[in-house]
């Protein structure tokens, strides 16, 4: 049985630790465009900040693909998929024979048509090679705009700021965080961010890019303010990078669409990840959920009915958790829900920085919101993915300190004293 | 952390619980001046009295320094003469049955037996527990006593507070208690075990009722003592239907009717003044157990002058007792178990070598969990989570650990009881019964070693 | 595998587990020392939760399928297959508590004086783990299930 797996993220270590569970021996190859082992990729921005080195980025041990059994082609695209053949071609020529593949492609950034972005010193922010773009400008470059106040925009930001570079925030929405938290949560990291030192600038966007002599001088923004500085970075949003099955049979949507086994409209072809469609616990519906923790589960489940588990993938819930400036903030859930049939409810203490809400629709929990105090909030992950009936319990929800002691008993006792 | 002494009750609970061996327990009383008349206790007690207008309460046995027998009865020892028997290496019959035996025996063809014998409960060791209440003490203490009983195999007996149904499935090692207050007492609970046992009295407080102070009657309890929650359960000092040996005995075959005859009937009265007379009178009406309960009986909740001042000690009481149906040619138509502060193996032999068929423990069997006598039973507030029915603090009675330990003790006793047998040449309990030869007597006078029918050390 | 199981009817609310807990991972294994003398005092990785006469530890369950390890970002976590404890490597940690939010128990929280987590590690060098040893009333059954 040979596997092959396009796309080198975390998604394809999922798959392959999934694999390995069921087929301990087959050979699994995987081919990686980025010239680099696994990394974990939200670390790029601790790196651009210097709070860790290059080498600790790294996700697995150097020495994990041997451990494993997988042939790592590194700095190899894939350029066509060959369904009917069962064949990957590749950029140097090759062509990889497959019984199983999985597409683990992630996401591209999207890159917006915008006067004067073409040329140097735009970037964007997702790969470690953006890191070491960024990293030459330290010590030049004096302003960066950043177009885009979302998870990446801010990250990056925080990151460059470290570094002593002046940074403006442009976002469009009325607020920073607008996908992933909720309007008061955007106020209190808008203010935090603001009184560390950057500037963040609501409701407006980036209309065109002023260079001189081919390098930048400053933006316009759509209200016709300047902002002058050296480089842009853009990052307001990412795509699935669906180039690849373009042409096939294989089914898409935003992103590839699969079946409750990771399983694409092809047979043996499996798709897992940011660049997968997968199904959307809270909403019932399939879409791209471009986190972490989920692209790892789908890579693992992909992996294991790869290799003929069969064990269906429950779906996603999207979940974020980011610190700025010793303020933590978790997002799990439906955290700004629309429509009337939510009951929310929250706590907020402004002058002390801290917020708690819960967003519930017939007694089930949707949604949570934490910034501030952070601890144990995988409880209420829990709650939300289990589906519990919190009717009895509504009111400790929005406690600090809410424990599975608040639970009823029958819940704990499943929980605690049952095999994990 | 901050300690409040005015509220410490020694119950050392703190000291088993603390990690690094910080804490130990010592008295902390101001003191008044030397007065052998009016003690601190006295003068206390007092004071409480003109605060509340209320009785003295308290929990546990007689603690007063009255004097103890066990502590001046010797036992014997084989010597040259009546060889001494090695428990580990011969056999050693610990076995007793508990029901009246015929007046004599008729066998036929040699082997059969004619004679019929009113239904035996055979004991592995001459040792039970005695009455507790649900109530007094929570179900995780009685879930204990019931397994160590099944697995020792021995009995124990529920007390009067009526029996929880998760424990019918101990039936064959549980007495059933009927007391005055009659609390939980149905057809199925007569039924449940192997015996029932008519409580008219107990040693803590002779001549009153059992009382459960409403603070410690919650759902659990409200069910199966079948009374409204919260409110105190006071038993009757008499049970209302018997005032004469004559109604004694109208219960008693009331009961054997009940239950088909299958089941032994225990009369359970307090060591007072006229014990023996009273016991003649109970074996004549048809109890197939006596059971006498001494002074220093302990108790859940009784008023402290009762507890402290009624009643006489178990070891007069038994030998008395004994000595009377013995003289009255009825000794053999009923078992006779005593209770009442039995502390250990050795006070155990003396018992039975003064006559006792079997021995009762409840205090030594709370000790053997956590006990500390602080005497607080009353309150509902046990700190070893032993004489409560609060959730938080029944909690600390796991009723694994206590089963073992429950076991453990009986086993214990058990084998020390072997080694006192062997050593003085006895290797059945039948050869000590009532073989008061084995025993002598030391700092006793004239009066009180006639009474227990032993001589002195010496004679 | 064995694992720690809580029995919240018989938990007396003692803390000793998690004193225990304290002592095991102390650099000098010394209860005094390690509360008295040892800077920072180490922290313990259980949790009892109490309210009223309920109370009950909460560890790490060392999960067949662990949420933490799926999300952590760098590689951190990660489920020994062998011996099936989630390991937690703190040298990796970066503190973006992204495990926290996925804990369904959570058993996972932050340390108190670095920027990481703390969980328990079941304790591998010892027979049975010392909650489990120090527990007085058998509430930590540390057995396969």
């Amino acid at each position: 049985m040979e596997y092959v797996i396009i796309g080198s993220g975390v998604a394809a270590i999922g798959a392959v630790e999934g694999i390995r569970q069921w087929d301990a021996t087959s050979p699994i190859t995987i081919v990686s465009a980025e010239p680099y082992k696994v990394y974990g990729r939200p670390l790029i921005s601790h790196l651009l900040a210097g709070k860790i080195r290059e080498a600790d980025i790294f996700y697995r041990s150097d020495n994990y693909y041997d451990l494993k059994g997988v042939k790592l082609l590194l700095g190899t695209r894939a350029v066509q998929i060959l369904p009917d053949k069962r064949k990957v071609a590749l950029s140097d020529g090759r062509m990889l024979p497959f019984d199983r593949l999985l597409i683990a492609t992630g996401g591209i950034p999207f890159m917006p048509p915008l006067p004067g972005r073409d040329g140097p010193d735009v970037y964007t922010f997702t790969t470690l090679d953006d890191v070491r773009k960024l990293e030459a400008l330290i010590g030049k470059a004096k302003k960066i705009v950043v177009i885009g106040g979302g998870l990446i925009g801010l990250k990056v930001s925080e990151s460059l700021h470290d570094r002593g570079i002046r940074v403006t925030v442009v976002e469009l929405a009325d607020r920073i965080l607008s996908t992933a938290f909720d309007p008061i949560a955007g106020e209190i990291i808008g203010k935090h961010l603001t009184e560390m030192g950057m500037e963040i600038i609501l409701q407006n966007s980036v209309t065109e890019i002023v260079r001189e002599n081919g390098h930048i001088r400053a933006v316009i923004m759509s209200d016709g303010t300047r902002r002058d500085c050296e480089a842009v970075v853009i990052a307001i949003g990412v795509v699935p990078d669906i180039s690849l099955v373009e042409g096939t049979e294989i089914k898409t949507n935003r992103g590839i669409l699969t079946d409750d086994f990771m399983e694409t409209s092809v047979s043996g072809i499996y798709a897992a990840g940011d660049v997968a469609e997968v199904y959307d616990l809270l909403l019932g519906q399939r879409r791209v959920t471009p986190i972490w923790p989920a692209a790892y589960l789908q890579g693992q489940y992909a992996g294991s009915n790869m290799a003929g588990a069969k064990i269906a993938y429950r779906g996603s819930i999207p979940m974020n958790s980011i610190e700025f400036y010793g303020i933590p903030t978790v997002s799990i859930g439906l955290s700004n829900p629309a429509g009337e049939n939510y009951e929310v409810r929250h706590v907020y203490l402004p002058e002390k920085k801290l917020y708690r809400k819960i967003v519930l629709k017939d007694n089930i929990l949707m949604g949570a919101v934490l910034v501030g105090r952070i601890q144990r909030a995988g409880i209420l992950t829990g709650l939300i993915l289990n589906r519990i009936d919190c009717g009895s319990f509504q009111e400790e929800l929005l406690k600090d300190d809410f424990g599975l002691i608040n639970l009823p008993v029958e819940v704990r006792k499943k929980m605690l004293t049952t095999n994990p | 952390m901050r300690a409040d002494e005015t509220k410490c009750v020694g119950c050392h609970r703190c000291e088993a619980l603390c990690p690094t061996g910080a804490i130990t327990i010592r008295r902390n009383p101001s003191d008044f001046r030397d007065n052998a008349l009016w003690t601190p206790w006295h003068i206390k007690n007092i004071y409480k009295q003109a605060a509340t207008g209320g009785v003295l309460l308290t929990g546990m046995g007689n603690p007063c320094p009255y004097p103890i027998y066990w502590d001046r009865i010797l036992l014997d020892a084989s010597q040259v003469t009546n060889p001494s028997i090695d428990p580990l290496r011969e056999p050693m019959e610990l076995r007793t049955y508990l029901g009246a035996k015929p007046d004599a025996i008729e066998v036929i063809n040699g082997d059969e037996l004619k004679t019929a014998f009113t239904p035996q409960i055979p004991i592995e060791y001459p040792l039970l527990f005695s009455a507790m209440s649900y109530g007094s003490i929570n179900l995780n203490i009685h879930c204990g006593l019931a397994r160590a009983a099944e697995e020792m195999g021995i009995l124990y007996n529920t007390g009067e507070g009526g029996l929880h149904p998760s424990l019918y499935k101990y039936g064959k090692n549980t007495i059933v208690q009927c007391a005055s207050g009659r609390f939980g007492v149905h057809r199925d609970y007569l039924n449940a075990g192997v015996a029932i046992e008519i409580k008219v009295g107990q040693g803590a407080k002779p001549g009153i009722g059992g009382h459960l102070p409403g603070e410690k009657i919650g759902p659990e309890i409200s069910l199966t003592r079948m009374i409204p929650e919260g409110t105190d359960a006071l038993s009757p000092a008499p049970h209302h239907d018997i005032y004469s040996i004559e109604d004694l005995r109208q219960l008693i075959y009331a009961l054997k009717e009940a239950t088909d005859y299958q089941k032994l009937v225990f009369v359970k009265i307090a060591a007072v003044h006229n014990s023996a007379a009273i016991a003649s009178g109970m074996v004549r009406a048809g109890a197939d157990v006596i059971t006498l309960d001494g002074f220093r009986g302990g108790t859940g909740a009784a008023p402290t002058m009762i507890r402290d001042n009624v009643g006489i000690p178990i070891e007069l009481a038994l030998a008395s007792v004994d000595e009377r149906l013995r003289q009255e040619g009825i000794r053999n138509q009923a078992s006779l178990i005593v209770a009442g502060g039995i502390r250990c193996s050795a006070d155990v032999v003396k018992a039975l070598a003064l006559g006792a068929d079997a021995v009762y423990i409840a205090t030594a069997a709370l000790i053997a969990v956590g006990c500390t006598i602080c005497q607080r039973c009353y309150t509902g507030k046990c700190p070893w989570g032993i004489a409560t029915n609060d959730p938080y603090l029944a909690k600390r009675i796991n009723p694994e650990i206590a089963h073992e330990k429950l076991a453990n003790l009986i086993r214990a006793w058990g084998h020390e009881i072997q080694e006192m047998l062997g050593g003085m040449g006895i290797n059945a309990l039948e050869s000590l019964r009532g073989n008061r030869e084995k025993l002598r007597g030391i700092g006793l006078n004239e009066m009180e070693l006639q009474i227990l029918g032993i001589k002195h050390a010496g004679a | 595998m064995k694992r720690v199981y809580p029995r919240e009817e018989v938990c007396i609310g003692c803390h000793l587990c998690e004193i225990a807990c304290i002592v095991e991972h102390s650099a000098s294994k010394d209860i005094i020392r390690a509360f008295k003398a040892e800077v920072p005092r180490p922290t313990a990785r259980n949790l009892v939760e109490e309210e009223g006469p309920v109370s009950f530890s909460v560890s790490c369950r060392h999960c067949n399928d662990p949420p933490c390890v799926q999300s952590c970002i760098s590689g951190a976590m990660v489920k020994d297959y062998q011996s099936g404890v989630v390991r937690h490597l703190e040298g990796k940690c970066m503190g973006c508590w992204s495990c926290i939010m996925a804990c369904p128990y959570g058993a996972i929280r932050k340390n108190p004086v670095r920027k990481t987590v703390i969980k328990c590690d079941l304790c591998l060098e010892r027979p049975i783990p010392a909650c489990v040893e120090a527990c007085p009333n058998r509430a930590l059954i540390f057995e396969e299930r």
